[in-house]
Parts: C-alpha cells; structure tokens; sequence
C-alpha cells in the first residue's frame, strides 16, 4: 500500500515519473496532473487542443507530452477530479503562477492575498490573485503568484489575507 | 430561524412563492417545491417523530422516502414520508402519538385509474431514466414511476463533475446530466407520474402492477414487461446514539442540502472515505459546513485519490482505521466520539477523543433496494460485492422472472455512469424482445456494453465485477 492510500495526499516523490523534467518547468506555464490512479474517466485529454495529454485508455493515467503543452490552462477548467494544475516558473524573478481549479465561496478577485495552502491544506506561505476566469459551468480557474519555491507546493487558497 | 443556504458555489436554488404550514399550532414558512420535512428543517425542526417503545427522537435519516424516521400525520394522514410530500399552503402538520390514530377519512378522496402499457420502469433515477428513453425512442411504450417529487434519483444532488468518458457525460456535473435526461425524457414518448410508490406486483395473465399516488390516487398497469430500477438504501452503523437526529446517511444530507438547498448542521463528522463519503465531504464545505474529519474504518481510502486530495486541500484530515464509537447528545447530536482500531479491527484503548459537532454523516455503503424484485418472486442471493440482497440476474440485466429486468443499484451496488449504461442496456433489451427498430436496439446495447465494460476496467470495479460473474453464473444454473 502506497502511503497516498492511508493520507489521500500525494507527495513529489510519488509523482516524480510524471512531472514535466527541469528545464521544461523553467521555460515557462506547464501542466501538472496529479492524477495516478487507474480511474475511468478522459476529459483533459478530449479538450487539449495541442494533443499534449493522451490517455492510453480510458481507465490509464493521462499522460503529458510536455513539448505540445503550452500550458493554456484548459484542463485546469475541466478536470472532474479537480487534480490539473499550471505551474509557470518564468513568471518573475522571485515568484512564480500557479494556476488552480476553485469551486467555492467568496470567488477570488484579481489582487487579492490569500493564504497559500499546501496538499494537506497547510498555510505555507502567501498567494497573490494574479488573474481569475470564470468558466461557464461555474469552476473558477484562479491564476495566482507565489514564491518561487513554493510553487510545487501550493496546491489550493485558504483565507483571505488582505 | 432559517438554515436556507441562499448562495452556493455551483446551486442555485429556486425559491419562486412562499407558503405557509402549521406543525401542531406553529406557523412554519416554506417555499412551493420544498418537501415537509426540509421546511421544517429548514425553521430548526430537527425532530419529526418519536420511537414507540421508549420515546426516542427521531430525526431526518435517508432524505428519499426508504427509511420511515420522518413519519408524521399530515393533514389528518398518518404515517406519511415527509422527506418525499412537499408542502402545499396551509398544510397541518402534527407529530403522531404511540402508533398513530387512523386516518380521518372524510378528508381522502381516492381516484382509481387503469392502464395498459408496454413496459414499466419503476425508479426514475440515472438507470431508469436511461432506460425508459432509450425503450421509448426505439418503440416501446413505457410508464415510468417515481416516488420522489422530483425525478433524476441521485443525480439531482451531486455538485461534482462526473468521470467516465467524454461521450457519455463525462465532465458535466450531476445536477446538470439530470438536466440533459430530463429534457431527454421530456422529448421521448415516455408516460411518467411522480410522487407515486408501487406497492405491489402480481399477475393476470400479464404482470399488473399497483401504484399509490400522494396517498390519493391507486393506479393498476398492466404491462408485458417490467424495468426495476429502484437504486440503493443507506447502511446503517451500530454506535450508541445512532438513532438521534443529526445522523443522518449521506443521501440525506446531500437532499436536504443541495435539492432542497438547507444547510444540515455547523460541523460535521463524516463517517466512511469511500467515494461518497468523500463528495459528501466536498459539498458540505461548499454549502458553508465546517466538516471537523472523516473517518474510515479501513487502513486505506476507499475512495478515488483526486476526491480525497480535493478535500484533504481544504485542510480536512482524513483518519484511516478509525471509525466512531458513540455519538453524544440528549435530543440531538451534540458530539460524537471517534477511536481507533487495531489491525483486527478492535479499538485501540485510551485512542477515544470526544469531538464537537451537531452533525454525523454515515457514508457506510448502500444496500440494493430489491423489496418489489423479491416480492414479485425473483430468486435471490447475498451478495456481499454488489451490497447485499440482489436479484439474481444475467449479463442482459434479465431476472429470472420473464420480462422482468433490472438496473443500476439494484443489480449491485456501483455508480452513476455505470447505472445509465445498465439502463439503456436493459431498454434496450425490451425493445429487441419486442422486435421494433431491432437494429438500432442491437447496436445500441452493443455500444453500451462497450462502454460499460471500458468503465469496468479500472481496479475500483474489481470486486463489484467479481460479484456480477457470481450472480450471472448463478442465473445460468438456474435457467
């Protein structure tokens, strides 16, 4: 039993086969699916208009060409399992994106700092809303900027700071 | 008081033209399209009944008509489901005394009507949505029943986008697949009556079912064949204070917080990391509820991964082999008691820790709601992978009674895209049977089995898959 079974939390090392290699993350957005189990299910790969995720059937893991990924963010807005994230590393020189899928109350608005909240929904540091799309099924897609290290980090907002 | 949950992340919830009912001599307000038993929730009524023997409290349990908690004497009626009769203005509501005072009976009119049909599915739900649609468009005349309000069973309370493949509503929120069937149904040929319970079958040369409608109205369909897709019933757990209001099954919370949009308690504790306890965990945060923990008996989650990431994101911790062991309270809940467990599954002494909270939520696995299959004459058998008590039935969804199928829940125990294939693939069926639109009905079974079968293919379907082979094997030996 893989410890992600016991916490319902994944960790980098469970996903290191999965993430895109270094020097992809550092030229800029990309997507990061935390998806690893063998669940039935293929929207992300059905909306990438790049053909960057394939699902090699429809219960396999998506898998991320990360050369075709431009990291547009599409599969942040539709994934059922609300488990795609874009990281962009080249945001600036201290913080970096991280774009998330939110479905709660209050909807975030641009320049906002909220609390930046990790896997296990830990506070770690602060988030900045950078930018904020509402998509038509009611999934807010919330772009926002946090320390560069933090990036493979925050996972999700928690309270609003200011 | 009012719990109305007046905005929500995903819901909106339609409250056109308020009325007024009465509990005893107290004016209620409530809105047209609520049930009794959410309005009075909704003003802070948590009890609607008390047990006969020892007077206990008894609360809102299953929400969908199943489980006899909320029985309450309305209008002069007695004994009627709360949770599935909705209000009408000036409505008198009393709490029943001991076993309750038969009915006043100049106050009921009753109506008789006969029909005479093709196929009748009973259960209006993602399986027998599907599968009265697909009949009806490939031919068949099809009476459908539902003892809801409200037809679309489960999928009317679920905030979360499905998985499953894109071409059959994979990405699209329940609420909105209900949508999509009903607009479906609405378009088909199909008959369908609302807020009415089969209270029996029997036969007359041909299957004849009876139907209660509101208490008022009986109707006797005689049909060729007969679609049952009746869903499932929340399990039970043995704790002390597991009969006192506030803890209620997870459909029971999802009804009266994202149909009826009342919000169930303050803080909660969820029992079970299956995936339903998990989504329940999810939509109780987004209706504004403080979910304290879940807790889950087994060493791992149930669950699929991305719902417990998706709820351990909003800080709520997920406690593997731990599992409740009271729940604290006099007239409600006010507390619950949670321990942990040792790998035989006994509690591990000194682990107690006493938690606040005003609401549990058992998500502990659903039974089959297999009454009418049974009483109709199906064999049987206990099944431990499909939930318990099933029909036995073959791959075609067929009992072993002739004509009689079924779908969904009921055939065992699984999820909602696996139901709508079920159904179409039992519609299907009937159509071929009755030799209209032959072809297009072959085709259309072949795709779903295909479909159904992809969605079989992932390791969560292991032991449902491993209980079908079983029940199939065992109607087999039986034909």
């Amino acid at each position: 039993m893989s410890n992600y079974e016991a916490t319902g939390v994944l960790t980098l090392e469970d996903l290191k086969d999965r993430l895109p290699p270094k020097e992809r993350l550092e030229k800029g957005p990309v997507a990061i699916i935390e998806c690893i189990q063998k669940i039935p299910c293929n929207p992300c790969a059905h909306v990438c208009r790049f053909g960057a995720i394939k699902k090699p059937s429809l219960v396999e893991p998506p898998e991320v060409d990360y050369d075709k990924c431009t990291g547009c963010g599409e599969c942040v807005a539709v994934c059922p399992g609300l488990a795609i994230f874009v990281v962009n590393l080249k945001y600036r020189e201290e913080e970096a994106l991280v774009t998330i899928p939110y479905e709660l109350l209050p909807i975030p608005e641009k320049g906002e700092i909220f609390e930046a909240l990790d896997r296990e929904g830990k506070p770690v540091g602060k988030a900045r809303v950078v930018s904020v799309r509402r998509m038509k099924d009611k999934t807010t897609v919330v772009t926002i900027a946090v320390k560069k290290d933090l990036a493979m980090v925050v996972r999700n907002i928690g309270r609003k700071i200011e | 008081m009012d719990l109305r949950i007046w905005e929500h992340p995903i819901l909106e919830f339609k409250r056109d033209k308020q009325v007024h009912i009465y509990l005893e001599d107290k004016k209620i307000d409530a809105y047209e399209g609520e049930t009794i038993a959410a309005a009075l929730y909704a003003s802070g009524i948590k009890i609607y009944s008390k047990s006969v023997k020892y007077h206990r409290p008894r609360g809102f349990f299953c929400g969908i008509g199943k489980c006899s908690s909320c029985l309450m004497r309305v209008n002069g009626i007695p004994h009627v489901r709360t949770c599935v009769t909705l209000v009408k203005d000036g409505m008198r509501i009393e709490y029943e005394k001991g076993r309750g005072d038969p009915p006043i009976t100049t106050e009921i009119e009753v109506e008789e009507e006969k029909l005479d049909t093709d196929l009748v599915v009973v259960g209006g739900g993602p399986a027998g949505l599907s599968a009265a649609i697909a009949a009806a468009n490939l031919g068949v005349d099809v009476y459908l029943v539902d003892e809801n309000p409200r037809a679309g069973g489960q999928l009317i309370k679920q905030t979360h986008k499905f998985f499953g493949s894109k071409d059959n509503y994979a990405g699209v929120r329940g609420v909105e697949i209900a949508k999509i069937l009903l607009r479906e149904l609405k378009k088909s040929s199909v008959k369908w009556v609302l807020n009415a319970s089969v209270i029996g079958y029997y036969e007359n040369k041909r299957p004849v079912l009876a139907i209660a409608q509101e208490n008022r109205k009986l109707i006797e369909v005689t049909t060729r064949n007969v679609i049952v897709a009746t869903g499932a019933q929340e399990n039970m757990l043995p704790f002390p204070n597991n009969d006192l209001p506030g803890v209620y099954g997870a459909g029971g919370v999802q009804t009266l917080m994202n149909v009826y949009g009342v919000k169930p308690g303050n803080d909660a504790l969820i029992v079970g990391a299956g995936n339903v306890g998990l989504i329940v965990g999810y939509q109780l945060v987004q209706a504004g509820v403080n979910v304290k923990m879940v807790v889950e008996a087994m060493p791992k989650i149930g669950g699929y991964l991305v719902h417990a990431s998706k709820l351990r994101r909003l800080g709520v911790p997920i406690l593997t082999r731990h599992t409740i062991s009271a729940a604290k309270g006099k007239d409600y809940v006010e507390g619950a008691v949670i321990v942990e467990l040792d790998e035989n599954w006994q509690p591990v002494e000194g682990t107690e820790q006493e938690i606040d909270v005003d609401l549990i939520c058992l998500a502990v696995g659903l039974t089959p709601s297999s009454e009418l299959l049974f009483q109709a004459g199906c064999e049987k058998a206990y099944i431990p992978e499909l939930g318990g008590p099933v029909a036995i039935h073959n791959e075609d969804l067929e009992t072993t009674i002739d004509g009689m199928y079924l779908a969904g829940d009921v055939s065992g125990i699984e999820e909602a895209s696996t139901a709508m294939m079920e159904g179409r693939i039992a519609g299907a069926n009937v159509a071929i049977e009755f030799g209209k639109e032959r072809s297009r009905a072959e085709k259309l079974r072949e795709e779903s089995f295909e479909h159904l079968n992809a969605l079989r293919k992932s390791p969560f379907s292991e032991r449902v898959l491993k209980g079908k082979e079983r029940v199939w094997k065992m109607w087999r030996e039986l034909k």
